[in-house]
This record gives C-alpha cells, sequence and structure tokens, in this order.
C-alpha cells in the first residue's frame, strides 16, 4: 500500500504519495514553482537550480525537481531569500545568453526570455561571458544549433538519449567550457542524427530549431511563373491552432485551408490523399509479403514495418542497417505527393512540372530531410522543394497578417485533398496500423474490420508498444491461404521504443507480420515540427483531435476515397505495386553508420 | 585489423566491454597513442555499443585524456596556487626554451608535449611537474635542465 | 620556542608487518561492536565534509542488497592537500585494514582504490600491497576484493556522487542527493564512500579504542587529523595535529614570522587574516565556538609579500576550469567571480562591483547542486572581505 506524507507549502498542507517531489507536492497545492531544465517527458536533472525553494532546517536551498518531499516539511517557494536567488540564478543565465532576443526565432516562445521578464532581470548585472565568435550549425537540412542561445540544461541531451536512444548529442567538456556538442563537435549532418527534432520541441530557447525555409516560399508565391502547391499532413490540422493563441487540441482544418489560400498558394491539397494512397499501396505490399510467406513459402522479410516516418527511417539505416529488407519500400505520403504534384497533377492542369513548386507543412523537422535526399527525384525534378514544419506555417500566417479566428471554412482543392478518415489516423500513434487494417482486412475478406464503429481501439493510446492481433477468417478464395491465420501486428512510437521491437527482430524473436514505427513519441502529433510545448497532457489532446476528425469523416477506409480510385484508374492502372507505382511510389534505402 | 582495432580489442578483452569500462578503455588508448583520436573513440564506441558522441562526452571531461596528439613524454606543470608562488614561471621559462616550444605544444620530433596541470598534491615540494607517470619536485632550472637531458638520451 | 601544538603520530607512526594481524584481530569481533566503538569514538570524514563515519557504515549495513561497495577516495585534488598521497605511500596497509573494516561492518565483498591520474607513481606499489592483502585474506577466508580505479584528471571527481559516476564510465557529474550512496551508491548498490584517512582514522579507532581517540581533539571534533602544510612556511610537510588548535598557535610553529593569512582547507576552504588568527579554531562546524573551520587539512601560508588578488585569481582560475559545469551557479558564477575581480582590477568596473559579486557568491553556497559547487565561493568570499584593499588597487 502507498504511504502518504503531509508537508506545509507556502503555509499550506498538502498530502502527497510518498517519493513526490516537492515540486509535484508544490504543483498539487497549486503553487506553481519555475523551471527550465525539467520537463515531464525526460528524467530530472536537477541542474539549472531555477526551482530552488526554501525547506525550513536546511543550510541551502533545495532543488525542487530533484528532492523528494518529506512528512513535515516546511517549504517556501517564494520567500525572499528564493527570489533573490532564483533572479542571481537567471542573471547568470542571461550573462552566458545571445540576448539578441529581437531577432531569435523563438523570441516570445522562449523559457529564458519569460522567466527574465517575469523576475525583471536585466542583463547587465553580470559581465557578459558569452563565448566570442560561436558559429550556428546550419548544415542539417534539419536543424539549426546555436550554441549561443544554449543555457546547458541538456534537456535535448536527455531528449536524445531517453526518448530516441539516438545520443546524437552529447554533454562535452567541463567547467567554463562545457557545451552541447555531436561527436568531436562536428556539425551535425555529419553525424549519428536522425533529424527527428525533438531536440527542437524539448529546447527552451532558441539553441535549437528548424531549418526555416518559409522565406523561399513567399518567394516562390510572389514568383508569376511558378505554380505553387502545398499539403498538410493529418497533424497538422490538430496542431496549428496552438501557434495560433488556440488551446491544444483544437481542429482548425477549414479555417488552415482557407488562411493557406489567403497567404497565396495556387492549389491546397492534402496530404491525407497520399496518406490514403500509401495504405493501398503498404496494404499490398504487406499482402503480397504474407502470400509470399503463407502460400509460396518463399524467404520474404517479415514482420514488415512502415516506412512513413523520415526519422525512424534514417534510424533503421544507421542502428539496424541489415534489417532494412523489413521496411516497407513505400514512400512517406509527402515523398508520394511531391511524385505525383509534378506527374499526376501537373499533366492534369497542364503546367510543366519544372514551374510547379511543391511544399508541404509536416508536423516534422526530418521531412526537411527526406524532401532533399538525393532519391526522392522520381518525377524527374525534385519531388519535394520545401517542407516546411506546423510552426513555420504559423509564423507564415501571423506575417501575412490573417486574423486567422476570423476565418471562415474552406475546402481542399480536388484531384489531390480528399481524404478518408483512415488517413487522418496517421496523425496519431497506431494511425497507419489501423488505417492500414480496416483496408487489409476488407480486401482480404470482403467485410468491414470486425471492431465497434471501425475503431481499432489496441492500436490506440501512448503505451510505448500496442500490439494486438485478428484473425483472419472467411477469406475470399483469391486469399484462402490466410484462412485462420492470427495477423499480428505492434506499435512503437519513439525511437527508444523502436529499439526494443527491433531487438526482438535481430533475436529473431518477433511474433508480428506487421508493425508500424513512428520515430516522435505520440506519433506525428508529438513530431518535430510541433508547436512547443508538447508534453503528454497536449499529445493527448492532439490525438483526441485526430479521431474526432476521423468520425466526422464520410469515408473512413483508404480504399474508398474516391480520388484513390480515380487516380488508380486514371495514372496507374496496373494498380498498387504495378509498375508505374514501384517507380514513382516506392523507394530504397541506404545503409549507413551507427557508430 | 588496424593497430587502432586490435588495440581496443584488447583492452576490452582485459576489461569487458560494459559500460563502466569505459573509463580504464579510453586509459589504456591514450597510454598506447598519447592522444584519443576520433578513429580511436568511434572503435571504442562501436566495441562497447554506444555512440560515438557519448564517448567524445566523456573523453573530454578528463582532462588527461588528450584528443590532440601528444609527445611521447607529456610534462606537466603544477600551475596551482603553491607551484605559481613557488617560481613555476621560471620553470616554465626553462623547460620552454630547452625545448624550444610553448606551453601547450609538442617537440617536432614528437618526443615532448608541455602543458599546465591543476594542483598535482606536491605543494610542499614546489615546484613540481609529472613527465608521464613519473612525480619531479623541488625544481629548479638545473633541476630541470638535467631531468630534460635525461629524457632527451632516452 | 615553546610548542602549544598537540602533535601526535596516530595516522603515520608506528607502521608495522603487524597491520594486518591486527587487523584480522579486529574481524573477529562482531560489527555491531565495531560500529558501536566508530560511533562512540565521533569520528568524522578527513575529506572535508565531515560526515560522521560510523553513521555512513551503519546506513549502508542496513542497507538490504546482495551486493556493496566500499570505495576508498583517494582523488585528492583540492590545492594545497597532499596528505593521501602520504598515507597511500607511507602506510598503505592501513588503508586497505579501514577498508576491510568497512566491508565487514557494512556485508560489502568489493572494494575500489579511486586513485587521482596524478598519483599514478604510486599504482605499482599499491598493486603489490594489494597482491599480498588478498594472499593474507584468502588465508584467513575473507571475501573481499580491492581494485584500484584510475581517475583521469578531474577534481571534481573526489566529490563522492561524482566519483561514481565517473566509476561507472560517465561523465564525473555530481548526483541529485538524495538518494545517498549509502543507499544508492555504485551501480545502484548500497556504497560506502570514504576518504582515505578516514579509512586509516577508523582502523586506527578500533586498534586504541573509541576512548583513547576521544582523549585527542576536543568535544565534536575529535582524534587527530593529518594537516598538509605549504606555501610560505619554513617547514613545509604533513604534520598529525589534535583537532581544536587555534590558528594562532599554528600560525607560531609554521609561520615564517611574517604570515598575514592562512588559507584553510584549500581553496574551496576560507582564508583567514592575521586579525582573525587568535579567534579561529581547527575543526568541525557546531561543536565549536568562534570561526570554526571545517577542513580537508590544508592549511597554506602566505605572507605579506604574496599579493591576495593574485592568489583569489589563481583560485577563481582552477574552478571556472574544474568545476563539472552541469549547474548554473557554479559554472557560470565561478567565471563570473574571476571576470568581475579582473574587472574591478583593470578599473573596468567600479568597487562597488565588489558586493554585486559577494552577493553572488552567497547565491552560489545556497543554491548550487553538489558539495564542492557550495563551497567553491568560500575563498571568494573570505578573500575579498578580508582583503577588499588588494582587490582594488
Amino acid at each position: 500500500m502507498e504511504n502518504y506524507i503531509t508537508l506545509t507549502i507556502d503555509n499550506r498542507e498538502v498530502t502527497v504519495p510518498e517519493g513526490t517531489s516537492i515540486l509535484q507536492a508544490a504543483h498539487k497545492a497549486k503553487v506553481n514553482i519555475p523551471t527550465l531544465c525539467y520537463h515531464e517527458d525526460l528524467c530530472v536533472a536537477g541542474n539549472c537550480r531555477i526551482c530552488v525553494v526554501e525547506v525550513e532546517g536546511s543550510r541551502t536551498l533545495t532543488a525542487s525537481c530533484s528532492t523528494p518531499a518529506s512528512n513535515g516539511m516546511v517549504i517556501h517557494t517564494s520567500s525572499p531569500v528564493v527570489r533573490n536567488a532564483r533572479k542571481d540564478i537567471i542573471a547568470l543565465l542571461v550573462s552566458e545568453h545571445n540576448t539578441q532576443c529581437t531577432t531569435c526565432y523563438r523570441s516570445l516562445n522562449c523559457e529564458l526570455q519569460s522567466l527574465a521578464a517575469e523576475y525583471n532581470v536585466d542583463n547587465t548585472r553580470y559581465l557578459s561571458v558569452l563565448k566570442p565568435n560561436i558559429q550556428v550549425d546550419r548544415s542539417s537540412w534539419s536543424i539549426e544549433k546555436d550554441d549561443s542561445k544554449c543555457v546547458r540544461c541538456q534537456r535535448c541531451v536527455r531528449t536524445c538519449s531517453e526518448l530516441q536512444h539516438v545520443n546524437a548529442i552529447t554533454v562535452a567538456h567541463k567547467g567554463k567550457d562545457m557545451k552541447i556538442s555531436t561527436f568531436m563537435d562536428l556539425p551535425l549532418n555529419e553525424v549519428v542524427c536522425v533529424n527527428c527534432g525533438q531536440c527542437v520541441i524539448h529546447c527552451p530557447t532558441g539553441a535549437l530549431t528548424e531549418r526555416r525555409y518559409y522565406d523561399d516560399i513567399w518567394e516562390a508565391i510572389g514568383d508569376p511563373n511558378k505554380h505553387v502547391v502545398i499539403n498538410t499532413a493529418p497533424s497538422v490540422r490538430v496542431a496549428l491552432g496552438e501557434t495560433l493563441d488556440y488551446p491544444p487540441g483544437q481542429r482548425v482544418t477549414g479555417k488552415m485551408v482557407a488562411a493557406m489560400k489567403k497567404l497565396g498558394f495556387d492549389s491546397v491539397l492534402d496530404t491525407d490523399f497520399t496518406a490514403d494512397l500509401t495504405i493501398m499501396e503498404e496494404g499490398s505490399e504487406l499482402l503480397l509479403r504474407l502470400k509470399k510467406a503463407f502460400r509460396d513459402k518463399e524467404n520474404v522479410a517479415l514482420p514488415m514495418i512502415s516506412s512513413c516516418s523520415p526519422g525512424w527511417v534514417k534510424y533503421i539505416e544507421h542502428m539496424y542497417p541489415e534489417h532494412l529488407d523489413n521496411l516497407s519500400t513505400c514512400k512517406s505520403p509527402q515523398q508520394m505527393f511531391g511524385t505525383l504534384a509534378k506527374t499526376y497533377y501537373a499533366h492534369k492542369i497542364g503546367v510543366k512540372p519544372e514551374d510547379i513548386v511543391s511544399v508541404s507543412v509536416m508536423p516534422c523537422a526530418a521531412k526537411k530531410y527526406e524532401a532533399n535526399r538525393p532519391e526522392m527525384k522520381a518525377s524527374g525534378f525534385q519531388d519535394i522543394d520545401a517542407g516546411l514544419t506546423t510552426r513555420e506555417l504559423g509564423r507564415m500566417i501571423r506575417q501575412a497578417g490573417i486574423d486567422f479566428g476570423k476565418l471562415e471554412d474552406e475546402k481542399f482543392d480536388s484531384m489531390m485533398g480528399d481524404s478518408s478518415g483512415a488517413a487522418v489516423l496517421f496523425g496519431a500513434t497506431g494511425g497507419v496500423m489501423e488505417a492500414a487494417l480496416r483496408t487489409v482486412y476488407e480486401i482480404v475478406t470482403g467485410r468491414p474490420v470486425p471492431f465497434k464503429n471501425l475503431n481499432i481501439m489496441a492500436a490506440r493510446g501512448l503505451e510505448k508498444i500496442k500490439e494486438t492481433s485478428i484473425l483472419l477468417k472467411g477469406c475470399k478464395p483469391e486469399w484462402d491461404f490466410l484462412e485462420g491465420v492470427e495477423l499480428r501486428v505492434a506499435v512503437a512510437h519513439g525511437l527508444k521504443n523502436a529499439r526494443t521491437i527491433m531487438e526482438q527482430i535481430k533475436r529473431n524473436e518477433s511474433p508480428y507480420h506487421f508493425i508500424e514505427i513512428m520515430a516522435c513519441p505520440g506519433g506525428c502529433i508529438g513530431g518535430g515540427g510541433q508547436p512547443i510545448p508538447t508534453n503528454d497532457a497536449i499529445r493527448k489532446k492532439r490525438i483526441a483531435a485526430i479521431y474526432a476528425e476521423d468520425e466526422g469523416k464520410e469515408i473512413r477506409k483508404s480504399h474508398e476515397n474516391p480520388e484513390i480510385v480515380q487516380i488508380y484508374k486514371d495514372f496507374l492502372p496496373e494498380g498498387p505495386l504495378g509498375k508505374k507505382s514501384h517507380k514513382l511510389l516506392h523507394t530504397h534505402y541506404t545503409k549507413r553508420n551507427r557508430y | 585489423m588496424t593497430l587502432v582495432e586490435s588495440t581496443v580489442t584488447e583492452l576490452t578483452l582485459k576489461y569487458g566491454k560494459e559500460r563502466r569500462q569505459l573509463l580504464p578503455i579510453l586509459r589504456g588508448v591514450y597510454e598506447k597513442f598519447h592522444y584519443l583520436s576520433d578513429e580511436s573513440m568511434v572503435e571504442v564506441a562501436r566495441q562497447l555499443d554506444i555512440s560515438s558522441a557519448e564517448v567524445f562526452g566523456k573523453a573530454t571531461f578528463y582532462s588527461f585524456l588528450s584528443g590532440s596528439p601528444q609527445g611521447e613524454f607529456v610534462i606537466r606543470i603544477c600551475k596551482t596556487i603553491v607551484c605559481d608562488m613557488k617560481n613555476k614561471k621560471l620553470i616554465v621559462d626553462t623547460l620552454e626554451n630547452l625545448l624550444k616550444i610553448k606551453m601547450g605544444q609538442t617537440t617536432h620530433n614528437r618526443k615532448f608535449s608541455l602543458c599546465y596541470t591543476n594542483c598535482l598534491g606536491l605543494c610542499h615540494k614546489a615546484p613540481a611537474m609529472l613527465i608521464n607517470n613519473e612525480a619531479y619536485t623541488d625544481l629548479t632550472p638545473d633541476k630541470v635542465r638535467q631531468i630534460i637531458t635525461s629524457y632527451k638520451n632516452r | 620556542m615553546k610548542l602549544s601544538l598537540k602533535k601526535v603520530d596516530l595516522i603515520l607512526g608506528s607502521y608495522s608487518n603487524e597491520e594486518y594481524k591486527i587487523l584480522f584481530e579486529m574481524l573477529s569481533r562482531n560489527s555491531d561492536e565495531i560500529l558501536k566503538d566508530l560511533i562512540e569514538s565521533g569520528l568524522k570524514g578527513r575529506g572535508g565534509a565531515g560526515f560522521p563515519t560510523g553513521l555512513k557504515w551503519k546506513l549502508c549495513a542496513e542497507a538490504v542488497s546482495d551486493d556493496k561497495y566500499i570505495i576508498c577516495n583517494a582523488d585528492e585534488g583540492e590545492p594545497g592537500t597532499f596528505k593521501d598521497r602520504e598515507i597511500l605511500d607511507r602506510v598503505p596497509k592501513r588503508v586497505l585494514a579501514g577498508m576491510a573494516l568497512a566491508a565487514k561492518v557494512t556485508g560489502a565483498a568489493k572494494g575500489y582504490i579511486y586513485l587521482r591520474a596524478e598519483y599514478s607513481f604510486l599504482v605499482n606499489k599499491l598493486q603489490k600491497e594489494l597482491e599480498e592483502f588478498h594472499k593474507i585474506l584468502k588465508s584467513n577466508n575473507i571475501k573481499f576484493n580491492v581494485e584500484i580505479f584510475m581517475g583521469c584528471g578531474a577534481y571534481i571527481c573526489g566529490e563522492e556522487t561524482a566519483l561514481l559516476q565517473s566509476m561507472e564510465g560517465k561523465r564525473g557529474e555530481p548526483r541529485n542527493k538524495p538518494p545517498f550512496p549509502t543507499t544508492t551508491g555504485y551501480l545502484g548498490k548500497p556504497t560506502v564512500v570514504n576518504n582515505v584517512e578516514t579509512l586509516v582514522s577508523a582502523f586506527m579507532v578500533c586498534r586504541i579504542g573509541p576512548e583513547e581517540f576521544k582523549k585527542l581533539g576536543i568535544q565534536g571534533s575529535s582524534g587527530s587529523k593529518l594537516f598538509s602544510v605549504s606555501g610560505d612556511t619554513p617547514k613545509p610537510g604533513i604534520y598529525d595535529l589534535e583537532f581544536g588548535l587555534s590558528l594562532a598557535e599554528f600560525v607560531d610553529e609554521f609561520g615564517d614570522g611574517d604570515t598575514k593569512a592562512v588559507q584553510v582547507g584549500g581553496a574551496s576552504g576560507f582564508c583567514v587574516p592575521r586579525k582573525k588568527f587568535n579567534e579561529t579554531t581547527i575543526g568541525y562546524r557546531g561543536g565549536l565556538t568562534g570561526d570554526s573551520l571545517p577542513t580537508g587539512g590544508s592549511m597554506m601560508l602566505f605572507n605579506s609579500s604574496r599579493s591576495m588578488y593574485n592568489i583569489l585569481r589563481n583560485y577563481l582560475d582552477f574552478f571556472a576550469e574544474e568545476s563539472c559545469g552541469q549547474c548554473t551557479p557554479c559554472r557560470i558564477g565561478c567565471q563570473q567571480l574571476k571576470n568581475g575581480i579582473e574587472a574591478v582590477k583593470k578599473g573596468e568596473k567600479d568597487p562597488e562591483y565588489l558586493n554585486q559579486l559577494l552577493k553572488l557568491s552567497d547565491t552560489m553556497k545556497i543554491t548550487s547542486k553538489c558539495g564542492l559547487g557550495q563551497s567553491v565561493a568560500n575563498s571568494f568570499s573570505s578573500i575579498v572581505t578580508n582583503f577588499t584593499e588588494e582587490m582594488i588597487y
């Protein structure tokens, strides 16, 4: 049985379970203690010392994040000695900081800036100890690293290690020279980094940000010779609102479309369309692999693993290059979109593909890298010209002076703008699995998946690894070899959990046929390009919005999307996995170094 | 197998491949090559199956694990207060003149490196220095000249 | 000259080949008795922090675990401190005997000596001693094994949790406490980390008995302590002195007739000016009136030819380099103190700025993560307060 303890925080008694930190206990007493190195996703570091409080009887102040509350403690969180100490610590951080806040991308969304403002810290209290000549690392397509804005809270390092198990960044050197560094302080594009951008959404300041490309987009929009198409990923519509003063979990699909039209894009399309297309191709690929395994008894790589998440793809390329065959050959929805924008779409509207600029808005930092992978030129041109984050789109809307709240809802343009509810699910962990099962089961049995209201609850939620199985019964004659097969599937999100799955595969102990892996905790709704802050409470709200969006759709299965039916009829007549699909919609992978 | 690979292999055979053996292994690599090259850190990372950035982060914490090539004999002169008071400067000048290099540098023949170090715990016999693992105390310019001559002949 | 200091010869004296024989006599006693003696003696840690040794062992003994560790902290990095080196060099059997006692009391089967890189020259000798030690343990059917773990040059690893991190292959960054090493130490197991001298003192307590031990020193600071004496003194070296000595007596004995200040406890200790020699007593905080000072035993004497500004700048240089860098007050604070006094000296900042820096040093004392971070500002505040003119002109 849990033991409870009682303590006094700012003259208020509070009872909490033993082991609760002072910070959490204060939270329960409705007392807010400022923090900086603390992040609810990560283990406690206790190194910024902002959250110090006074514990009666203690010679020193106490870090509330790292100290367990104990019975009878009497705590003051805002006494003069605490406030002075905090103010001093903030002043120290400011003295180490590049304080050109006016030109910082994170201005007004910076935790150090807020603290300095709250405590009215001026930056003349101490001499500047900012190191001179710090170069911003812009080597990566995805992530920008500016050490002059680093507060050394190590949230990025803990993220890269605890959540992602990549360890691309580390704490290096000590004392005054201590800094966050890559191996040998190499540029980010030369080290084992998967570009997931989780460091970016966990960074309290502007030290780690996404590479921004919206200025290029403005240029393209302003160029009368360019036809600029934009597509938005499923999870953007449930998070964009947060960058425009809406609370988390608000769906803003219609307003988002309206805003993009106002921004001047020639066509506003939906990545959800290619998400549906992905299900057609990936589902067919899964069935082909099952056919080879069960009917032809061929040696085929199973489990098959999803390939929509470019952070995950680069991770497996680095960490498990020997298992690249397990990866679905399907391109991600973004890249399928790009290819089709410059082939199918260009042809239909009669614009030369070289005049098309294809832009995507993604919840993701890795998509920027993916767009620039050398093999992503199936259309004969760079398929996606630029990938923006949700945050960048929010920034563009603000720059344009659009009163977002007052916009009337609008609809995506046609041809590649229609989508099913299944496609929307891609935004949350488990969504690709759920969407795939809705289609695959129906292809095999001719009946809808046997779940109430098509909702596959076992694939949903924030559990580290989710697994379920579906018994294939009453299969159509052409799939009779699957009769009685229990299709076993798993879903993992966050690369640390992906590693668990991969180690199982490596040991040859994986019981699954199909696995969905997303690089980011929570899936795309928690992606590295999403609004800051992101934490589990916010992830859950965005996830709820995804499921609401699905339920609100008339069509909820990818294969029933009329534009999907249309494209296979008009452009991909051989159907999924046909020659043309193979050329345009599938890809190959590269073995990379693990160390 | 390269020399780096075989060296790290020997060390992991001796100490094991657990994370907690990182420091002894890095020390072993340092003793063999007189510094930690990128290649050697990657090899340690590979054999311990941790990221090379992690190895780098740990290595740079420790001042005896230099990341740049050092001479066969590394001369560390204590710069902490008592040695400083007892004319460390004169010892440094003598060494710089003798070896024709400045503090922080290595001779062309890769025989000697000169660097400062923090308190050697030999304050009662200041000024003091280490040459690799040997301690030399109560230094005078004459004494330093003799010591260096003996090392030059090694 | 009349000697008013009480010199003893406990730690290093009458060392013989009988040490292990004496150890085995002790090991035949029951653990509770040993622990009782230790607690009774009032022995406190000799590394500087002064935690009661008996209590530390008791906490580790009470922790439930199959694996426990005894670690001898020989990462002696505090500027001006060299007694542990001397102990390891001259009476290594007593260090190992102390570890064996701790192992017996706590139930540990494995021990490590964390030896700083700068003391590599001691390794061969220690290794030989360990061989003999293990042989004798084996012949007496005692399961305890000690290994040397080499540091790689980091002052902060003298902090016990930083030392543990370092041993686990991590950066030597102090951990959050609680939990303490006695329950969650090396590899997460209950661990006793004791300074070299503490282990020898523990052995000597059991050897002469707590009553004899308590006759040395004063109430609250029992026993004697090795002092590392250096700087402007005609007789630098190691001295075993009873606690409770006044600094005036000390300077009488060791000064060169012109002593203007004594740095007690190394760079992270306090600088005592001449005018306070009489009122300063050396012992652990708490049991004494007046300015009692905790100490790892470093005593650096400065005569009137020394610039206190240079001395302070030397310390601050040291701390700015050797801070682990993880926590804000210590990482940036050390740089601010150093740059600050330089700016005042050069006239780039008003002398008033020293007051701002004194406030900062107060903040560092109460907000830094580890004991070392909390004490790095001691030298700053004591030097700046007592020698303000020297900082300015």
